[in-house]
């Protein structure tokens, strides 16, 4: 069988990705929210995982609400991201320094 | 009756107010003639006062009277009342002060008339006598001490009544700041006498006096003082600086900057005998302090003849005068150390009669001059001036003491106690005194040459309209005359060796310094004394006064110039007054405004502007330059950091425990 | 058995398309990697027994999420930049950092914690279990104002994003009617005096 230990493995490489996906972007927005996606799915995998190794139904009911609030957040993301690309006409990170001390 | 006398001498306080207050703030409305006579006339119903009570408490031997006209505080179980002592001393005191004020008051009226500041004049004099007579009718430290400083500000106000002079408001500062350091031990003295008597009240304080002449305090940890000793030489400072001892004599001379009326009632009748005055009333608690008496004595005797010295040689016939005041307040000093008090305020009357006149004199021939002081401009003014002439010898002869006038039986007194007196440092005084008893007339009657005979140094010019002064400038000083000549021949007796003496028992002595009893053994009468003269030493030393005067100004003035060679090195010692001025105004004036200097620029605009102040604003802007460098504005150095933090907090939870 | 080898080729798969998606230079290659990783994890939530989630997953969140996704990528034709400079310096102590907390998790969850022993795996459900109905019995009692509430993110969600995005009327020409009403005479005459011209 497989133990809990291996499916919070799974979760937590994908989390070290996409935390690294952020930090090492040098790239574009899209990977940014990319990786946000990659987090969020793996903290929907660890709910899963405990929901069925603890036989509590609360887990699921739980990333269903991360789901729809992941779906929020990509689509407003994405709306900043036009409206930047608009304004810039890129999307470079670099571009995002106006709260610079 | 003792109710009326207490009103009575209430009205006498209070009438000098209400004629200052009239000339001061009324003055320029009613006029000038209106403002002297209602002075004149309030100063002369105070004076008349005086004399009745003079002959209810003295001739009348009525007992003291000691009242309190209110409480002005109450602090605890301390009560600062405002009370009047109508005794012996206060009374005798009053008198001679409202008298000399008086006869300043009708001379002023002569003196000062084309004076701008007329009405003004009046107002501080008036008031000057208010402040004093509340200084001599107190009956606690608080009035006396506001008396005290009252003088102290009327003094201040009338050096510098020419206040455009830059010289006056020198002189006027000088004075009042050498009479606030003098003040600053009479306060430190009050309060020594308010801790361990708990109480501000003569009565109270001299009644306990015996019990407490036998504590002490430590000055020092382990050294413990008598507290009447140290209390004593407090309030002897406070005296320093109002009579101009050494070496608080230095603004004396300079008080000459103010008109010569007041240096005749201030400067040398009055306010400068406060400390004379208040060393005597203090008798009580002096008599159980040898130490403070010697104080007392040796700097009498120095500034009794180093100072008369310093008069032989100035050429300002005022400064001449001032000098000699400071010499004669060390003879009063003197007589108060070796605890002859009766004898210390005899020669105070006696003093303040003819130095007022020498002062009138003086001012007489200045005016006469127009305002000339410098005696090497004067000479050969007996013809022109008269009446001056022959009140100004009179002055003279009497502070020469040369019998029968009054200056002979209050100094000889004084001079014969000292040599009785067995204290330390009795015998220095005592060669004080005697060298003084040549000084004085060589001074003086130094000053009396140069001014009116040799031959005339007046500028030709004024010369033609040289003439001798108004009826008010002249009756003052016929009337000083007068006391000048017998005052001293009818008070010696009732004031010193009769019993009971004048002043009473106002006056403590104990047994062991009672050198007057001494004297009066041998005392025969005023008449037998004055024949008696050609025996004693003073006598001669005064004849060769006199006669070295003559010689070295009137008769062979060549002789002069040919010593101040030889010795030109004392010369100079005396024209720089021993250097007192040199040393206040490089150390202390000089010192302080460098001391200024450094706690500004250094500890004020380096140290708590520049490091506390500023320093830390730029402290802070350094911290703040240092974390601006955090915020990038880059999205991914913010998720770094917030991905370490995690770390962190992991790694304290996980591999913590 | 056969789960054990599904679930690890799942998960290699999630791992390696996921990688992918960090890496890789092109976006599109990016989004589309990472829709490979949404399949593959539904297929381990699958393992799961959470049936219901798993298909949303892939209907919800790739069919819709992800579409976006591609459409704005595809519709902003973002350039295939190079690497940048300054990427190659930071390179070390990032993947350090991230390293490290990798490790920090793994220790956390242990086997000695969250092994077979402390947390066996639950007995097989029944045939006729409903994963849906399960959920849906839970959902609508006990978390339905939470649903509710859900419902209400959603909206202000598409509220936010038209108002972010809506630039207004760019080229109509309206009337408005408050600002012809406010105009003042003052703003807009201006009496100038000339002297009258000299007719020459």
């Amino acid at each position: 069988m497989i133990s809990l230990t291996e499916y919070l493995i799974v979760a937590s490489l994908l989390f070290g990705l996409g935390v690294a996906g952020i930090i090492l972007n040098r790239k574009n927005i899209i990977v940014i929210l990319m990786s946000l996606e990659l987090i969020l799915l793996a903290v929907n995998t660890n709910f899963v995982a405990f929901s069925y190794f603890l036989h509590n139904i609360t887990g699921q009911i739980f990333v269903f609400f991360l789901l729809t609030v992941a779906a929020s957040e990509a689509a407003i993301g994405l709306a900043i991201l036009v409206v930047m690309y608009r304004r810039d006409g890129s999307i470079e990170v670099e571009k995002l320094d106006t709260l610079k001390g | 009756m003792d109710q009326s006398l207490i009103n009575l001498t209430t009205i006498m306080i209070l009438l000098p107010l209400a004629g200052s207050l009239i000339a001061g703030l009324l003055g320029s409305r009613i006029g000038r003639n209106a403002t002297h006579w209602t002075v004149n006339i309030l100063v002369g119903i105070s004076f008349v006062i005086s004399l009745y009570l003079v002959k209810v408490i003295i001739l009348g031997d009525h007992s003291a009277i000691d009242t309190t006209l209110y409480t002005w505080a109450t602090s605890g179980s301390i009560q600062f009342n405002v009370g009047l002592l109508i005794d012996r001393l206060s009374v005798t005191m009053a008198s001679i002060v409202l008298f000399i004020s008086f006869m300043v008051h009708i001379y002023t009226v002569g003196y000062m008339a084309d004076d701008p500041g007329y009405t003004r004049f009046f107002s501080y004099v008036s008031l000057f006598t208010f402040a004093m007579l509340a200084l001599v009718l107190a009956n606690n430290f608080l009035v006396l001490f506001f008396g005290w400083e009252g003088v102290g500000l009327v003094s201040y106000l009338l050096i510098g009544f020419w206040f455009n002079r830059e010289s006056a408001n020198a002189g006027s500062l000088k004075a009042f700041i050498a009479n606030r350091i003098g003040d600053f031990g009479f306060v430190l003295a009050i309060a020594l006498v308010l801790m361990h008597f708990g109480t501000l009240s003569y009565q109270t304080v001299f009644t306990d006096a015996p019990q407490v002449a036998q504590q002490t305090m430590n000055l020092l940890p382990n050294s413990p003082v008598s507290v009447i000793t140290v209390i004593c030489i407090l309030l002897f400072i406070g005296a320093m600086g109002k009579s101009a001892q050494v070496p608080l004599h230095i603004w004396l001379p300079e008080s000459m900057e103010g008109p010569t009326p007041i240096s005749a009632l201030i400067h040398a009748a009055t306010m400068v005998t406060a400390g004379i005055y208040m060393v005597a009333r203090m008798s009580p608690l002096f008599e159980y302090s040898p130490l403070a008496l010697s104080v007392v004595l040796i700097i009498g005797a120095t500034t009794c003849l180093f100072l008369g010295l310093i008069a032989v040689f100035e050429f300002d016939i005022k400064r001449v005068i001032a000098y000699s005041t400071i010499s004669q307040l060390g003879y009063m000093a003197v007589a108060l150390g070796v605890s002859a008090y009766d004898a210390a305020i005899f020669h105070l009357i006696t003093h303040a009669f003819f130095k007022a006149l020498l002062f009138l004199a003086a001012g007489s021939v200045i005016i006469a001059l127009h305002h000339e002081q410098d005696m090497r401009k004067m000479g050969g003014l007996a013809t022109y001036l008269p009446v001056t002439y022959f009140t100004f010898v009179i002055g003279c002869l009497a502070i020469s003491a040369i019998p029968p006038f009054s200056g002979f039986y209050s100094k000889d007194v004084i001079i014969e106690a000292t040599r009785l007196s067995t204290l330390p440092g009795a015998s220095y005084a005592y060669f004080c005194v005697m060298a003084g008893a040549f000084i004085t007339p060589l001074y003086s009657f130094r000053a009396l040459f140069l001014t009116f005979h040799t031959e005339s140094r007046v500028d030709p010019k004024l010369l033609e309209h040289v003439h001798e002064s108004r009826w008010v400038i002249l009756i003052p000083l016929i009337l000083l005359a007068i006391p000048s000549v017998i005052a001293g021949q009818m008070l010696i007796g009732t004031m010193l060796f009769q019993h009971p003496k004048l002043l009473g028992d106002t006056i403590f002595i104990l047994p062991q310094h009672d050198v007057l009893a001494q004297l009066g053994n041998e005392y025969t009468g005023a008449k037998a004394m004055a024949l008696d003269a050609g025996r004693t030493l003073p006598f001669w030393l005064a004849l060769a006064g006199i006669f070295t005067a003559w010689v070295f100004n009137a008769g062979f003035p060549q002789w002069a110039s040919a010593l101040k060679r030889r010795f030109s090195l004392f010369y100079k010692i005396m024209q720089r007054k021993y250097g007192f001025d040199d040393f206040n105004r490089v150390v202390l004036v000089d010192g302080t405004l460098d001391l200024g200097h450094v706690f500004y620029d250094v500890s004020d605009v380096k140290m708590i502007d520049g490091v506390a102040v500023n320093g830390s604003a730029k402290l802070i802007n350094k911290f703040a330059m240092l974390a601006r460098r955090l915020q990038t504005g880059y999205l991914y150095h913010y998720a770094l950091s917030m991905v370490i933090g995690l770390l962190v907090f992991l790694f304290w939870f996980i591999g913590g425990f | 058995m056969f789960l054990h080898i599904d679930f690890y080729i799942f998960a290699a798969i999630a791992i390696l398309a996921a990688f992918k998606v960090v890496t890789t230079r092109y976006p599109v290659q990016g989004v589309l990697s990472l829709v490979v990783t949404f399949f593959a994890m539904a297929g381990i939530w699958m393992t799961l027994r959470a049936e219901f989630l798993s298909l949303i997953l892939i209907l919800v969140y790739v069919g819709a999420v992800m579409t976006l996704f591609l459409f704005v990528v595809m519709m902003l034709s973002v350039k295939v930049e190079a690497r940048r400079k300054g990427f190659v310096h930071y390179l070390p102590f990032g993947i350090l950092i991230v390293l490290l907390l990798v490790a920090m998790t793994m220790v956390a969850i242990g086997g000695g914690h969250f092994g077979l022993t402390q947390m066996p795996a639950p007995p097989d459900l029944p045939a006729d279990y409903s994963n849906i109905a399960h959920l849906g019995e839970v959902l609508y009692t006990h978390y339905a104002y939470p649903f509710e509430i859900a419902g209400v993110l959603l909206l202000a969600a598409i509220i936010a994003a038209i108002t972010l995005t809506h630039r207004g009327p760019r080229h109509r020409k309206v009337q408005q009617v408050n600002k012809q009403v406010a105009v003042k005479r003052a703003d807009s005459v201006r009496l100038v005096k000339m002297p009258a011209e000299k007719k020459t």
